[in-house]
């Protein structure tokens, strides 16, 4: 199953993306011979008892079309999360940059935004890239991580420099069109973001992820994120591809000495969706917050997989997931929690809350502590569960209709992990993403 | 009507006939007979387990409770054939025992809620976020908070004494022509319980009643009740005036079970 991408591979390195320099070529090599040593996980395997990735292994994906599908900037705009051309954004669309429909104006100075071909081609650019490029996302032990490191020739490349502000938010959308595109069969791409943020830099970042028309495609993304020392970073995750779409992502930082993080994770889409989160506070008093949501319909299955290793003392994670599940919706937590030997003065707190609007729906939630410190401060908890009746009967007994009552008691869901988000204008945009997602 | 003089009776808010009720098959009311008119205040109280919050919910419309026998009348409607909606539209609230946190949703957005659906159902305009929020900062004077509980989830996170103050807020904002006090009064300290017992007094009227379920005589020293009920094994076996409280306080409730009828 493994062995048309490596043909795909071979016929990549030899074509277009012999450009590269030598240090990239050599870790495409590398990632390539490892995916198909590891080939695609199996329900036999711990970290995917829940998942079956059958479905992406069963199927011949294809590279999309050479050629860059020409879109309307008004359906970009659409699907935009930071609204209508407004904010800066960069536009990659099945993978690859298109200049056309981004818009880098006003990015403020210190601040670059470019594709990962740009960026990863010699000059000082290139050391940047080439001294963070896939040296966090664990391509040695993932089959997706390594597939996707394989097919790396472009992406998103942001790089914030020591003490910039980067206020308005820069949105990175990777838009995918099969289904539209005239290709044969259904295609894969593997969308790639390197987000480098230096020492007492800020910025609030918006990857997105979404489609234009239907049909069955692969979406396999890795993104790696440096957050620098006192560096402060907002990064909204937002996940609404095509309901027939399959999404696997693997999302890794890392953070510097009292350096601060919040990602909030917004999956909404895809028929199969899996997400693997890894942070690493990896150096003293660096502060996570880690908010996701997952609202899940239909047959949508999503599974999310979240690591936060503690590597240094005195940090801090905070970490939230609810998901709201409808229908024959399948949601799936995973939250390890390693705190190293060493790592004193933690904190560490993990919920993970799902709400099951049918009898259909379920749940799946696994807390994993690995403590390997004295000194520490570390909860979790989780629920699975339908809504409350003695919540709903509060709600009415003050007037509220038992449709009203039910529909605040799920948006509340929601709405916990959305009042985290410190935007008030993307925090905006995605409550009425969710809402229309709850409908 | 003790200590008010001469006085017009009001009109009859409720009344409660031969009330039986159970929960989980087991009978919990047996038979409850109770007036309140426009006006008044009173005060139920009883012993554990005697009945108290049960009758509390039953005129809410909590589901869990069954009437088996009896009526309970509101402005002369049938309560309890009203959903719980229907009679807090129609001027009927609860001040929960155990008030519920509601996760995610903030006080502001739920007390606006509240408010929109009544005035909805009264055909009033609802109001938008700006209006409400003007018409609710006398309402808080009243019990004493600032507006960081407005943007704090609903109860979520609340101490004991939140909840309650939570509670009369939402008394004060809703302004019902039949409050319902669930053992309001306990667990509070003695700011918390002047407090709901001012904004108690604060809000009686000619037109509106109150019924304050207690266990205890204390918050009837900041509350003038017209009638004192003694609740005993499901029945009201004894009514009479603010010295029945006293009298409750300093003997107790054994000498009340030992006079109850044996059923």
């Amino acid at each position: 199953m493994t062995e048309h991408y490596v043909r795909d591979f071979q016929a990549f390195a030899s074509n277009g993306a012999a450009g590269a320099p030598a240090w990239l070529r050599e870790i495409r090599e590398g990632a390539i011979a490892r995916f198909t040593e590891l080939g695609f996980p199996t329900m036999k395997q711990e970290a995917w008892r829940f998942t079956s990735v059958a479905p992406i292994a069963e199927t011949h994906f294809t590279p999309p079309a050479s050629r860059l599908p020409q879109l309307a900037i008004r359906d970009v705009d659409a699907l935009s999360v930071s609204g209508t051309g407004e904010g800066p954004r960069i536009v990659f669309v099945d993978g690859r940059y298109a200049p056309g429909l981004s818009s880098l104006a006003g990015l403020p100075q210190g601040v670059e935004a470019t594709s990962l071909a740009e960026a990863t081609r010699s000059g000082p650019g290139g050391e940047l890239a080439r001294r963070h490029l896939a040296r966090y996302a664990p391509w040695q032990d993932s089959a997706f991580a390594a597939l996707n490191t394989a097919f790396l020739a472009d992406g998103a490349f942001v790089h914030v420099a020591a003490d910039t502000v980067l206020a308005q938010p820069l949105e990175v959308l990777f838009l995918a069109t099969s289904g539209t595109a005239g290709t044969d069969g259904p295609t894969v791409s593997h969308p790639r973001s390197l987000f480098v943020v230096e020492r007492g830099a800020q910025a609030a970042l918006i990857e997105s992820y979404a489609s234009i028309g239907e049909g069955l495609y692969w979406t396999n993304a890795v993104t790696e994120t440096v957050v620098g020392e006192g560096a402060r970073v907002e990064l909204y995750r937002v996940q609404r591809e095509g309901r027939s779409a399959y999404h696997v992502a693997t999302t890794q930082s890392r953070q510097e000495r009292d350096s601060y993080l919040a990602f909030h994770a917004l999956t909404l889409g895809g028929s199969l969706a899996r997400h693997d989160i890894t942070t690493v506070l990896d150096g003293t008093g660096a502060e996570l917050i880690l908010n996701g949501l997952y609202v899940l319909g239909g047959s949508q299955h999503a599974d999310h997989h979240t690591v936060i290793d503690h590597a240094q003392p005195h940090c801090a994670s905070h970490e939230f997931f609810n998901g709201v599940l409808a229908q024959r919706a399948h949601g799936v937590f995973n939250g390890r929690i390693i705190v190293r030997p060493g790592a004193q003065r933690t904190d560490s707190k993990q919920t993970n809350n799902n709400l099951l609007l049918s009898t259909e729906a379920r749940a799946d939630s696994q807390p994993q502590l690995e403590i390997y410190a004295d000194d520490v401060k570390c909860t979790h908890g989780s629920t699975v569960g339908p809504l409350d009746q003695t919540a709903l009967y509060y709600l009415r007994s003050r007037g509220l209709s038992p449709e009203a009552a039910q529909s605040l008691v799920t948006y509340g869901f929601a709405a916990e992990i959305l009042g985290r988000m410190q935007r008030p204008d993307v925090r905006e945009r995605l409550d009425r993403l969710v809402r229309a997602g709850l409908e | 009507m003790t200590g008010k003089g001469k006085r017009e009776k009001g009109n009859v808010l409720l009344e409660i006939r031969d009330l039986h009720a159970t929960v989980e098959g087991r009978e919990i009311l047996r038979g409850i007979d109770l007036t309140v008119r426009a006006g008044e205040v009173h005060a139920i109280m009883g012993p554990n387990g005697s009945g108290k919050s049960t009758l509390a919910q039953v005129l809410a419309g909590h589901p869990a409770y069954t009437v088996t026998a009896g009526s309970a009348s509101y402005e002369d409607k049938d309560l309890l054939a009203m959903t719980p909606e229907a009679r807090a539209r129609e001027g009927v609230f609860l001040a929960f025992q155990y008030p519920v946190a509601i996760r995610g949703i903030t006080n502001a957005y739920f007390l606006r809620s509240a408010v929109n659906a009544i005035r909805k159902h009264r055909g009033e305009e609802e109001l938008g976020p700006v209006e409400f929020m003007d018409s609710l900062e006398e309402k808080l004077k009243i019990i004493g908070w600032d507006d960081s509980y407005l943007n704090r989830p609903v109860n979520d996170g609340f101490s004991g004494g939140e909840k309650k103050r939570n509670e009369i807020l939402q008394l004060a904002v809703l302004d019902p022509k039949l409050a319902i006090l669930d053992e309001t009064d306990s667990g509070l300290d003695i700011d918390a319980l002047k407090t709901v017992a001012q904004t108690v007094e604060k809000l009686r009227r000619p037109d509106n009643a109150t019924v304050i379920v207690t266990h205890y005589y204390r918050i009837l020293t900041h509350i003038q009740p017209d009638v004192v009920h003694v609740l005993s094994a499901g029945r009201i076996v004894k009514s009479g005036g603010k010295e029945l409280a006293l009298e409750l306080e300093e003997r107790g409730y054994d000498w009340i079970r030992e006079a109850a009828p044996v059923v």
